[in-house]
């Protein structure tokens, strides 16, 4: 007992969280409320926040364990679209299968996937407009690939190579794309929030139609920032879509860590007087159908909306993470909301827009499609070409528009040292 | 015009030409900001391009980045000095390195506004000179003007500037110039050159210093407040001192600083911010790398002490005329 205490009180207790589940545990999500798919209403687009309480706790989710679309939030699109979806979704995995592997061959430093995680940024791109302006996390390559954008371009920004518009200075994931509505990616987390809320309220100040949407994790929600930007959504109604991907693990801790245990992140919105929604993330038809809600609601100027899109981090939080070491094995596989792309296509399956037959084809595509841009990219170098890859004098540019005397000096200096030892 | 004023005008003549630029902070909207440097503001160019912030440092640096996005020129308040750390994340993460992370595909053209430096009885979280910090980010511009002609001209270079730029405005002389002797009654701006002030459109351009006063005896280098102290001082020792406004410290006037040195062999650094790694150290070592063999004398630093500001002994911390005036001397005989 520490010195002083007054003994005739029980001594206080710190609650650690832990997770329920460890290495070599068996895995057991029996007390896992999905709730049923289509139970969950939809409240018009301009619903007050204090009437839309529940849908902070509850699940939005359209697709049952038939593969069925049901329920008032079921989007009702069109098979074609449906099936491009699904496409974009298993071209996302093929390319983060294939620069993994990359990595693993030592022609990159780093990578991090998305796998599991797919849906919560290619059906959402596929609802928000094409100029809709969107401030990503580092999982959300998604959005890039469901807006056309070049996987040689994106890889070679993985690679650091001659190809790579951001000259090397990025670590690899850490995309800039402007012409795709795709916002610089920090490596600071959740700073690109208050920054998505600042483009919202510049967009609605000078009457234009675009909208911006954030992503971060739900460990993330722990940060400043995050709170910052859903005040100044909340005060100025900015038409913004705050999106919480909750995959349950930042790098080894645990959604408790960023206070899961008592109460959800789609909650958060009650206290800032926000919309709110908790969505199935593994399901495709409810993240599109809560982000066009979202979008929707933003464009009537009836304000911002949190989307909690409860998901599960199938893979490791980067190739410099090793899960097995802080959580069951068995979590992945017993997942209860399942693969999103095994949902999607059981769905497209039971509507008779597809069959495993052309599933195996598509699969067999994107995997060419992304060896095909693989080798384009390569080509335009690797990480490990090493000092090669850009200009030396590129690393002095883009500090300031106009180079300051220093930096030229600096430059020199670099230049002349370089010329005497001869490299 | 005092520096508020010219502040003001600034503010008012490049709202006026560019619909692009808002003005966002605490308290700047309907009341027009505690010092009434965005006064009568929003009144003419509406709630939509002068308003009011929640009290998050953090969000609002965090937001002009994002309206930098959609391509506004955010030029946001931050009340105090003592409070631009609950943003720096984003003023030296995300501001700062936006245009070299993207490659220039992005930049945050914003200008972030706050008063600095003590002598109001502050105490230690209304009084700091934090710049040197500043300084030391790379993608970052730090300009601090001394009177309300270089104001205005400043703010306006720096609004129009396509970097952020941090403007620091020493409200010890938003009313008055001050040499320093706090017992004495402060003269207005009205009775000072620099107070004529256009109320058109001008620029001073950054990275420019002025001489204040050309000597031969030894080079002053100052800003903001400082540099009325050393006018009052080199007045009262009768020195040939050459007197250096630096008003930018990144980017730095190297070429005025060396140019003084040469004549003169000797220098002074004088600033309110505490003395251990401030931006004095950076000017001693430039100095020391580019003319050695000029220096006469040893580099003294006049500058505040390395505690934080105190509330009752503020005058006892400020480096005013008799500490200014004993480096004088020490570096004059030697």
């Amino acid at each position: 007992m520490a010195e002083g205490v007054r003994r005739n009180l029980p001594p206080l207790t710190l609650h650690v969280p832990e997770p329920k589940f460890r290495p070599g545990d068996a895995v057991d999500y029996a007390d896992f409320d999905r709730g049923a798919a289509g139970a969950v209403s939809r409240p018009a687009i301009d619903a007050s926040p204090d009437v839309m309480r529940d849908h902070a706790y509850s699940l939005v989710r359209v697709l049952d364990d038939d593969g069925k679309a049901v329920g008032p939030w079921d989007p009702r699109l069109e098979p074609e679209r449906l099936v491009a979806m699904l496409r974009h979704m298993a071209l996302t995995r093929a390319y983060d299968d294939r620069l993994y592997r990359a990595q693993r061959q030592g022609k990159t430093s780093f990578y991090m996937k998305c796998t599991g995680e797919e849906a919560t940024s290619i059906a959402a791109a596929y609802a928000l407009d094409r100029d809709d302006m969107c401030f990503p996390s580092y999982r959300q390559q998604g959005i890039l690939l469901a807006r056309g954008w070049s996987l040689v371009d994106m890889m070679c920004q993985v690679y650091s190579n001659r190809g790579d518009r951001l000259k090397g200075r990025q670590m690899p994931i850490m995309y800039s794309a402007r012409e795709a509505g795709f916002f610089s990616i920090s490596g600071n987390l959740a700073t690109q929030y208050p920054q998505a809320v600042g483009f919202a309220m510049a967009s609605a100040a000078k009457g234009d139609t675009r909208i911006a949407a954030a992503w971060c994790g739900e460990g993330s929600t722990a940060e400043g920032d995050f709170h910052s930007a859903c005040t100044f959504a909340s005060v100025y109604r900015a038409p913004v879509i705050l999106n919480v991907i909750n995959n349950q693990w930042a790098i080894s801790s645990f959604s408790g860590f960023a206070g899961a245990e008592n109460t959800t992140f789609a909650a958060r919105a009650i206290g800032y007087g926000m919309a709110g929604l908790r969505v199935d993330g593994n399901d495709a038809l409810a993240v599109y159908a809560a982000t066009e809600w979202a979008a929707e609601r933003a464009r009537a100027n009836a304000g911002p909306t949190l989307i909690e899109f409860f998901t599960y981090r199938a893979e490791g939080h980067s190739t410099s993470d090793d899960p097995t070491k802080y959580r069951s094995a068995e979590e992945n596989v017993k997942w209860p909301l399942g693969d999103p792309i095994a949902r999607l296509k059981e769905h497209v399956i039971a509507i008779g827009a597809w069959d495993e037959e052309r599933h195996a084809a598509m699969d067999k595509a994107v995997i060419d499609e992304v060896r095909t841009a693989q080798k384009e990219a390569e080509a335009m170098g690797i990480l490990a070409d090493g000092l090669l890859q850009h200009p030396f004098a590129t690393m002095f540019e883009d500090v300031f528009e106009e180079m300051p005397w220093h930096l030229k000096e600096q430059s020199q200096q670099m230049h002349d040292e370089r010329k005497k030892a001869g490299i | 015009m005092n520096m508020i004023q010219a502040i003001n005008s600034a503010l008012d003549v490049m709202m006026a030409r560019d619909p692009d630029i808002v003005v966002m902070g605490e308290d700047v909207g309907f009341f027009g900001g505690v010092f009434k440097a965005t006064e009568h503001l929003q009144a003419r160019y509406g709630k939509t391009r002068v308003f009011d912030t929640p009290i998050t440092e953090l969000g609002i640096i965090g937001v002009s980045v994002g309206m930098c996005a959609y391509g506004l020129r955010p030029v946001p308040e931050i009340q105090f000095a003592d409070y631009i750390y609950p943003a720096l994340d984003q003023l030296v993460s995300e501001a700062a390195r936006l245009r070299y992370r993207s490659a220039g595909e992005f930049t945050a053209p914003m200008t972030i506004r706050s008063p600095f430096g003590g002598g109001i009885f502050g105490g230690q979280t209304h009084s700091q000179s934090p710049e040197a910090m500043f300084t030391h980010v790379a993608g970052l511009k730090t300009v601090i003007p001394s009177n309300p002609y270089d104001a205005k001209g400043l703010l306006i270079a720096a609004i129009e500037d396509n970097d952020p730029v941090v403007f620091f405005e020493p409200k010890r002389i938003y009313n008055g110039p001050f040499d320093g002797h706090y017992d004495r009654p402060v003269t207005p701006w009205a009775k000072h050159p620099a107070a004529v002030v256009p109320e058109d459109y001008y620029r001073i351009p950054l990275g420019k210093a002025a001489v204040v006063r050309e000597g031969e005896a030894v080079t002053i280098l100052c800003y903001g407040t400082m540099v009325h102290v050393a006018v009052g001082v080199v007045a009262e020792m009768g020195v040939d001192a050459e007197i250096i406004d630096l008003r930018t410290l990144v980017p730095l006037d190297i070429a005025a600083i060396e140019a003084s040195v040469r004549k003169t062999g000797r220098v002074v650094v004088v600033h309110e911010a505490t003395k251990t790694s401030g931006f004095g150290a950076e000017l001693a070592a430039l100095i020391q790398e580019r003319c050695f063999y000029t220096l006469e004398a040893p580099i003294e630093r006049v500058t505040g002490w390395d505690t934080p500001y105190p509330h009752s002994l503020e005058w006892a911390y400020f480096p005013g005329p008799v500490r200014l005036t004993q480096a004088l001397e020490k570096i004059l005989e030697a």
